[in-house]
């Protein structure tokens, strides 16, 4: 009885999760998979039309990629992405939750919400809402930066501010994710420590770093793994507010994925990108754990 | 005391408005006239407020036609993440079956992968199946949701096996079990999942915008990201644009956001 009971038991099991599991198979892990093997082939629209114009081209797509300027012009970008907005905005979204964590606060949920809400809005349309908030003449962020004597920005126009104005967009956008993971950490972080802290004399900043930061380093490392994800998958930021301009500066790997894959049709140059996009992002993944354990985060 | 309390919260005020000023602003520019946006100092409120951006909208850009593609494809994405991820998720975390412990550390393994990664064999892939330009294959991504798999586990692991064991003695068949008595205790979680996936195929854009060629079958952010490389300089009819694109799942949200918050630390803690 208890053996029949087992095997319906273990029956289900499987009549349950393989549907999922056979979509996970044939419309994620084998494509991924097959990146690798498209890469090694010269995959173009001629291919695209007649599989019989296809050939194995070994690391030849590779090599080209190394040698075309637009690629590294893509890798520099995205790196810059990474190594500019990361600290830029885990900081904000530290700021944000230590501001709503705050004792002080009153109406905290209504704050939390209003943080909160740039991120579930539409990509595209906040990218729109947001060309025109750094328009040139008659953006308002121009507008609030002249109340304080600064001449205007060309924003999107200009290759040197196109990228701090694409991070303050995906800042905006994301930090109240953040901000809510952060929430939950501090929540965990002893209030009677904080306080002996400051009945001891700790000011404010020495509380946060002697206190707050290591309470909540294994939470840092978790948002910055996130965010470098973030910024390596960046896409429709630059597609919808500057097409990769201007001068190329805000061309992602993403986006000249993209161009490569689906403008000129050359899939098999465009996988070899998505593969070297997914070792990036493995890579830098691998350095953070081993950096926050060495530094005894987790 | 009650000093610092004001100060705290009049910062916190300051951050939040400047937090929602470009929304607000979105729907206040989207009544303005013509043009009306474009002067120095940027007007903050609509001198005459009206629809006619709107009407222009659902008039001769058919923007109605989009907007009935992007809730049916939500609608479809989020009813079959479901009857996919619901009953996977229930059975790694409560059915004993070999190869379950290892196949699901594999997911877990997968999820740093992301999805980008193989759009472009899934694009060919889909070519092969007669499914590139179609609804169908938007939303075949949605279907290989690991992320809810591990949302519904997750919480299935808090059932008491007791109470699944008791309905066996009873002789209640699996697939009884589960709609009964698993589903009902789901609730929550459910919600939760299906707030996930419905913004996250209404907000989605890469995916659609390789798979469907068809404008007709454009969902808004594609329609919206064609329509604003064209009209650069109608700046009201974009912000009246945005508005109907965004303005549904922030709604949605606002609505729902107990469930969509609890669901976003359960989902980021892992491990």
């Amino acid at each position: 009885m208890s053996a029949a009971r087992r095997v319906s038991e273990a029956r289900a099991g499987w009549a349950m999760s393989s549907p999922a599991l056979a979509a996970i198979t044939l419309f994620f892990l084998l494509p991924a998979i097959a990146s690798l093997f498209l890469s090694f082939t010269d995959f173009d629209i001629y291919a695209l039309a007649n599989l019989d114009n296809l050939r194995f081209v070994g690391f030849q797509n590779y090599a080209r990629l190394v040698e075309n300027p637009l690629f590294w012009k893509a890798m520099t970008n995205t790196l810059l992405f990474v190594v500019v907005g990361t600290p830029f905005i885990v900081a904000l979204s530290l700021f944000a939750a230590m501001l709503v964590n705050s004792r002080w606060l009153k109406w905290r949920p209504v704050w939390r919400v209003a943080l909160f809400a740039p991120y579930v809005t539409t990509l595209v349309a906040t990218a729109v809402v947001w060309r025109y908030l750094l328009h040139t003449r008659y953006g308002l962020v121009n507008y609030l930066l002249s109340l304080v004597g600064i001449p205007p920005i060309d924003w999107l126009g200009s290759p040197n501010a196109s990228l701090p104005a694409i991070l303050i967009f995906v800042g905006w956008k994301t930090f109240g994710y953040n901000m809510i993971i952060f929430l939950a950490a501090l929540q965990t972080v002893p209030r009677e420590l904080d306080e002996a802290a400051r009945i001891d004399g700790a000011g404010w900043s020495t509380r946060l770093r002697h206190v707050t930061l290591p309470a909540i380093a294994p939470t840092a490392l978790l948002v910055s793994v996130l965010t470098v994800a973030g910024m390596f998958q960046l896409f429709a930021e630059p597609y919808v507010m500057t097409q990769g301009g201007p001068s190329q500066s805000t061309v992602t790997i993403l986006y000249f994925m993209y161009e490569e894959g689906f403008k000129w049709w050359n899939l098999g140059s465009g996988a070899a990108v998505a593969f070297l996009l997914f070792l990036c992002i493995l890579a830098v993944t691998l350095v953070q754990l081993r950096l926050a354990k060495r530094g005894g985060a987790i | 005391m009650s000093a610092r309390r004001w100060t705290v919260t009049l910062l916190a005020a300051l951050v939040a408005l400047l937090t929602v000023a470009p929304l607000l602003w979105m729907l206040s520019v989207s009544f303005m006239a013509p043009g009306e946006a474009a002067q120095f100092p940027p007007p903050l409120l609509p001198a005459d407020p009206s629809l006619d951006n709107y009407r222009t909208l659902f008039g001769s850009f058919g923007i109605g036609r989009f907007l009935a593609n992007s809730i049916l494809v939500s609608t479809l994405a989020t009813i079959l993440a479901l009857l996919f991820t619901i009953p996977a998720g229930y059975a790694f975390a409560k059915l004993r079956f070999t190869g379950r412990d290892a196949t699901f550390r594999l997911l877990v393994a997968a999820l740093v992968v992301p999805g980008q990664i193989g759009m472009l064999p899934l694009f060919l892939e889909l070519k092969a199946m007669g499914l590139v330009n179609s609804y169908a294959g938007a939303l075949v991504p949605w279907l290989a949701g690991i992320f809810g798999i591990f949302l519904v586990r997750q919480y299935c692991l808090s059932i008491p096996d007791e109470m699944l064991e008791a309905a066996r003695i009873d002789g209640a068949s699996e697939g009884h079990i589960l709609r009964r008595i698993v589903l009902p205790i789901l609730t929550p979680i459910i919600v939760t999942l299906a707030l996930f996936v419905f913004l996250g195929s209404w907000n989605d854009f890469m995916w659609p915008l390789i798979i469907l060629a068809d404008q007709q079958l454009y969902t808004l952010p594609v329609a919206l990201a064609a329509m604003s490389r064209e009209h650069v300089q109608d700046n009201e009819l974009m912000m009246a644009g945005a508005v109907v694109t965004t303005l549904p799942v922030l709604i949605l949200f606002l609505a729902l956001q107990r469930f969509y918050l609890s669901g976003l630390l359960t989902g980021s803690v892992k491990g």
